[in-house]
């Protein structure tokens, strides 16, 4: 049998991952989301009304594209590419935004808050909410609001109040403390919207759906272009929102891989690293029990990746469950083998990949080249790397 | 009945508002919780809530993660939590001793191990403020076979079906928590609380304490009129940041008689 939960258990559990660990001020506004979310998904106006700004406005679907020149370099089953860099603000982190900014809508919330790493997420939910005419905040490490002045700057064009966070490590997992500590003081007038496949029940489930239209989208087209189900879908996982879009449309296709590829920083070894379902081991943080890097005492670990996206202790619990039952396979690329296959992409496809799928190209090549030429395989390309530029020019040693 | 619910029921009896410092381990300084211990006890407080540092405190304030971190600075584990209970009993002391941490240190050291250590070092009671009753059976089920109470936390924004919930396992006593918020001393108890305790009141008979915000003799004797017991953290910790242990102690001492002045008054 194929291990797919539709839904998570009644205490929000996808195996023994998953679940509710926050303070009890939060309980009732987690149970009242989750009604609205069932409720919406019943509901066929809002169906409707989600379809058409996905349409519209984020510009869905998104392309599938036959990657032929970089299928010629690895020499075996076709590759194709997801192409969420081609929706609106140039990564799939607006599908969730969009969603869930409709369910608060829904639930009568209009002010919004949300954390965010490299500024996708934020820049994602900025503009929803400015569409929809809710008021934005947006949590954000010191030290990556100095890596990523050029989203701050789109947030805050967009209507969205950037706060800087100075606690901590003052990076994403931070952002997402501050974010939290927002909502347990205004949890009735204010929804969170959190990025990732992460955080309490049910927010694991509710992102997994709304970003489950990447997974939808690539299925029905491959069927279409080849007439079968690829041999595999390989997506990078920093908390996991792309990877479980990706992935769970497949989850009961047996014969199609999944492989999710976490950032290895300076090598796992190194112990500087971002590789949490490789490298980590049970725990709990953001309200939800997974797989976290973490010391002997249970106090999470600073990470490394040269992705901001990336760069996060935890995974989101479905992924942990998927990892659990044998059903995904996780690995993970370098800052190194991210840079070698950015370069890659851009060479072969005319493609600048953000670095987050980046650390993905290098799978997809090494996994095609082991299957023949009547197979294929879908890479998620996430997001688009204008933002890298900075990041890349350093990274290869040269001054824009 | 637990050790703890013994002792908190016991004030109820005396018509005496018990007091609760918190303050986490090895703060301010490394070496600082036995005297602080002992200062609190001696000042008259009724039971000390002792804090698990953890790297991502996500109900508290800034004045609470300030301390906390610099108590991670100082080297605290949990296993440091652990001795520091078991000194203190080793020195004598008797006065009820609770920790109070968020859930991951105690998952990654294991619940049972961590339930019979802490039963072993002398710990009355538990509260975990990422873990509600819904998550909690592991935990209580092993704290309760070592005599511990697990504290539950109720909020402002509980349901009466939520009261229930948490009341029904609930042991020691019931933590209101007094704000919509994290900790962090405020200037006036919100003007909803008699109301929340009211609700509370409703469910549980065991003793009712009041944390989040409480930090004037003012407050104290506010909630005395409420409940049974009041929680003092962040201004505690402001007031026990001090250069020496021995400063930190004498100030602990005069800040507990401070806010007794209007509790002894009951």
């Amino acid at each position: 049998m194929i291990p797919v939960l539709s839904r998570p258990d009644s205490l929000g559990r996808f195996g023994p991952f998953g679940g509710r660990y926050v303070p009890e001020t939060l309980m009732p506004a987690l149970a009242e989301l989750e009604r609205a979310f069932v409720e919406a998904n019943a509901d066929p106006s809002f169906q409707v009304e989600f379809d058409r700004l996905l349409r519209e406005y984020v510009g869905r679907p998104t392309p599938l594209t036959f990657a032929e020149r970089l299928t010629e370099h690895a020499g075996g089953a076709k590759i194709f590419l997801k192409r969420e860099d081609l929706a609106h603000t140039g990564a799939h982190k607006i599908n969730n935004a969009l969603g869930q900014a409709l369910l608060a809508k829904r639930l009568g919330k209009r002010r919004i808050i949300a954390e965010t790493g490299a500024g996708q997420h934020g820049v994602a939910t900025a503009t929803v909410c400015a569409r929809l005419g809710l008021e934005c905040q947006v949590y954000m490490g010191e030290e990556d609001i100095r890596r990523q002045s050029l989203n701050v700057f789109r947030m805050r064009l967009l209507g969205a109040e950037v706060v800087s966070v100075t606690s901590g490590s003052r990076t994403l997992k931070d952002a997402i403390n501050e974010a939290i500590r927002d909502w347990v003081a205004n949890v009735r007038t204010t929804h969170y919207l959190i990025g990732s496949a992460v955080g309490p029940h049910p927010y694991p489930w509710i992102v997994r759906e709304y970003q489950s239209v990447i997974g939808r989208e690539a299925r029905a087209a491959i069927l279409e272009r080849t007439g079968k189900l690829p041999a595999a879908v390989i997506a990078c996982v920093g908390g996991g929102s792309n990877a479980i879009g990706m992935f769970y449309p497949f989850a009961g296709d047996a014969g199609v891989r999944l492989i999710g590829v976490e950032a290895a920083g300076e090598g796992i070894e190194s112990g500087k690293h971002a590789a949490t379902l490789v490298a980590g081991e049970v725990g709990v943080l953001h309200g939800a029990k997974s797989y976290l890097l973490q010391d002997e005492w249970g106090q999470v670990r600073e990470t490394h990746s040269i992705s901001a996206g990336l760069d996060y202790p935890g995974v989101g619990p479905e992924h942990a469950f998927f990892r659990e039952v044998g059903r995904a396979e996780y690995r993970a690329a370098t800052d190194a083998e991210a840079l070698e296959g950015f370069q890659l992409l851009c060479r072969t496809e005319g493609i600048i990949p953000a670095l987050e799928p980046a650390h993905a190209v290098l799978t997809a090549v090494e996994v095609a080249r082991s299957l023949p030429p009547e197979d294929s395989v879908i890479l998620n390309l996430s997001g688009r790397g204008d933002k890298d530029m900075q990041t890349v020019a350093e990274a290869l040693g040269i001054v824009l | 009945m637990t050790r703890l619910e013994t002792a908190l029921r016991a004030l109820r009896t005396r018509g005496r508002t018990g007091l609760i410092p918190y303050f986490p381990v090895g703060f301010p300084h490394a070496d600082s919780t036995l005297a602080l211990v002992a200062a609190a006890a001696a000042a008259g407080a009724d039971a000390i809530e002792l804090g698990i540092p953890f790297s991502d405190p996500l109900a508290d304030g800034s004045t609470i993660q300030r301390a906390t971190t610099r108590a991670l600075q100082n080297g605290v584990t949990l296993g440091v939590c652990l001795e520091a209970v078991r000194a203190a009993r080793a020195s004598g002391q008797t006065i009820p001793l609770l920790l109070m941490g968020y859930y991951n240190p105690i998952l990654r050291y294991g619940v049972d191990r961590f339930a019979r250590e802490a039963g072993a070092a002398g710990l009355d009671g538990c509260i975990v403020p990422d873990l509600p009753p819904e998550e909690a059976s592991e935990l209580r089920a092993a704290l309760e076979s070592a005599g511990i109470a697990l504290v539950p936390m109720v909020a402002p924004t509980s349901t009466d079906e939520r009261l229930r919930l948490a009341a029904a396992v609930a042991s020691g006593f019931v933590y209101c928590v007094s704000v919509t918020g994290v900790t962090g001393a405020r200037r006036e108890l919100p003007p909803e609380l008699p109301g929340f305790i009211a609700r509370v009141r409703a469910v549980t008979d065991l003793p009712i304490a009041v944390g989040f915000g409480v930090s004037t003799s003012e407050h104290v004797e506010q909630v005395g009129q409420l409940a049974d017991l009041a929680i003092v953290g962040s201004a505690v910790v402001d007031r026990v940041d001090c250069p020496t242990t021995a400063e930190a102690a004498q100030a602990l001492s005069e800040y507990l008689r401070e806010l007794r002045g209007a509790v002894a008054a009951r």
